[in-house]
């Protein structure tokens, strides 16, 4: 079942009287409905919608499709190793590791239209924009500076989390409802991790970036995942215990039902 | 039918969870295992990180260890006296285990010391018993009666001293390779997330000589606890019993056992044995695939200081 988590906007709009101001500011908002999000138990991945408003924009631009939007979902920040195998004695065994101090464990990107068309690849190296640009800050073994490597390692980080989903990237995934209003699709992965979770918006206006906007979302698992979880964590020998009470149950009441002999 | 898994923190298919319970109940009721050496590599495979494999897979064990016990209880085919001393040495080996447990992942080598331990276990069982077995095979059909148990027949293990006598087995023997014995499985169990009854079987027939028909049900007894002991101090240091897992797992397991318990009943004790040693073998080959093949991708990731 593929849940849709519809955070509805909030669209404050501004005072209309500064609209007729040619080179007045475009205002620029998103909003969420909610700031909470519960991950339960037939979670398989979703698709969370965030609306969003462009206002004081300049008509003729807008019409034109000039006016870019780029939304991007970041996950919580964690410590990261990347391990390196190589083969020893035919083995593959992991060798070589590095450590990263604090990587998002996701980023989507929802885009109005490809990331090339939009800017310069220099502009989104200076906003550390796109999972291509995330900073991500290698812990340095003392006495030893090796850029080779870690820009090796910075590069299979990209990499492996691209390939588990967690960073992803959706072409098309901002679209323009009305000339002010528009509507961001970005995609939660089923390992999404629960934490929270920052909503960034850029407007770009003829390529040029223009301003940023953010908001904030939780994302929880629901009632009883997060009380299991947070008895695992808290409480584990009870937990355990329990785990065991329920297998010997479980045990005892198949033998009961399906018994053969 | 989607699941999401609150430990492991991922989403997964809830029908494959319990065909693969049921399948590995199936074979640990027909040879008397606990399963947990098909569980653990099977949860790998399905992407489920090494550390909550093993400690889940621990916890379904119990269950289908329970449920066996329960069907030889009935038949007396259980040695309580032998089960506790293998059960006093395993918890010994238990506890040391799980702290070796968690150094090897701090180090990141858990993964590899497991599908080295795996590997290399199984495949000396496997091929041990396998060997074994196809001699009894060929023994039965040139009209001789296939016994492992030769009266008079004593080796190194029946010459060590503190002699215990256990009745239901048969038995006469010094209690230090019992207890060595459970240690050694308590260890392997609580790195592995295996009761070991692949190793205790063969050990407790070829080494200590127990009647087959006892060996079944007192390995399973042993299991249980080593199990229950090893989830219970997994869950306490490494936080990585998966309950939700688990009972799916149970569930389709306990089920599965009986059946497979039925079906072993029509085979013989040497067919029963080389069948064993032929899957043993297979999972052997599958693991050490993955050891000597070069990877999709030599990188892996960790959050470090954790899972």
């Amino acid at each position: 079942m593929r849940a849709l988590l519809a955070c509805l906007a909030v669209i404050v709009s501004m005072a209309a009287a500064r609209a007729q101001d040619g080179d007045a500011p475009e205002s620029f908002q998103i909003g969420l409905s909610t700031n909470r999000v519960a991950i339960s138990s037939d979670f398989s991945g979703a698709d969370l919608t965030i609306f969003g408003a462009l206002d004081n924009a300049d008509q003729l631009l807008a019409r034109q499709g000039r006016y870019d939007i780029i939304v991007v979902l970041e996950g919580p920040a964690r410590p990261i190793v990347v391990r390196k195998k190589t083969r020893v004695l035919g083995v593959w065994i992991n060798t070589q590791s590095q450590s990263f101090t604090s990587v998002p464990v996701s980023y989507s990107v929802a885009t109005t239209r490809p990331l090339q068309d939009v800017t310069q690849p220099q502009i989104y190296r200076q906003l550390a924009l796109g999972s291509e640009n995330i900073f991500l800050r290698a812990v340095e073994e003392e006495g030893q500076r090796d850029p080779e490597k870690v820009a090796e390692f910075t590069a299979a980080l990209r990499e492996q989390k691209r390939e588990a989903g967690l960073y992803n990237e959706r072409v098309g995934g901002v679209q323009f409802l009305s000339p002010s209003l528009f509507r961001a699709t970005v995609s939660l992965a089923p390992n999404v991790p629960v934490g929270t979770h920052r909503a960034r918006a850029f407007l770009f206006r003829n390529g040029t970036f223009v301003k940023e906007t953010s908001a904030q979302l939780t994302i929880v698992k629901a009632g009883l995942e997060q009380r299991i979880y947070r008895t695992a964590q808290e409480n584990g020998l009870l937990f355990g215990i329990f785990a065991v009470f329920l297998a010997v149950v479980t045990g005892w009441l198949g033998r009961m039902i399906f018994k053969r002999d | 039918m989607g699941i999401y898994l609150p430990i492991a923190e991922l989403s997964v298919n809830m029908l494959v969870l319990l065909g693969m319970g049921w399948a590995v109940g199936f074979l640990s009721g027909m040879f008397g295992v606990g399963g947990g050496f098909l569980i653990t590599p099977l949860l790998i495979f399905y992407n489920i990180p090494p550390a909550i494999a093993v400690a889940t897979g621990a916890n379904q064990v119990v269950a289908s260890s329970v449920s066996g016990v329960l069907a030889h209880l009935k038949k007396g085919t259980l040695d309580f006296k032998l089960g506790t001393v293998l059960l006093l040495g395993g918890i010994f080996g238990s506890t040391i285990g799980v702290f070796v447990f968690a150094f090897l992942r701090e180090l990141g080598q858990l993964d590899l010391v497991v599908s080295l331990l795996y590997v290399g276990l199984l495949g000396t069982v496997g091929g041990l018993m396998l060997a074994e077995s196809i001699r009894a095979l060929r023994r039965a059909k040139g009209g001789h009666v296939a016994s492992l148990r030769k009266p008079g027949q004593h080796n190194w293990i029946h010459r060590l001293p503190l002699k215990m006598r256990f009745r239901t087995s048969k038995l006469f023997v010094s209690v230090i390779p019992v207890l060595g014995l459970g240690a050694a499985i308590g260890f392997l169990a609580s790195i592995m997330g295996v009761g070991g009854g692949f190793i205790m079987v063969p050990a407790l027939i070829y080494l200590l000589k127990v009647p087959t028909n006892v060996v079944v049900g007192t390995s399973l007894f042993q299991i249980i606890f080593v199990a229950a002991y090893t989830t219970i101090v997994h869950a306490a240091t490494n936080q990585a019993v998966d309950i939700v897992l688990a009972f799916l797992l149970m569930i389709g397991g306990v089920a599965g056992a009986q059946y497979g318990a039925r079906a072993g009943q029509k085979l013989r004790g040497e067919q029963l044995r080389a069948l064993l040693a032929l899957l043993v073998l297979m999972v052997a080959g599958r693991l050490a695939v993955d050891l000597f093949v070069p990877p999709a991708s030599p990188y892996s990731l960790a959050i470090a200081g954790g899972m």
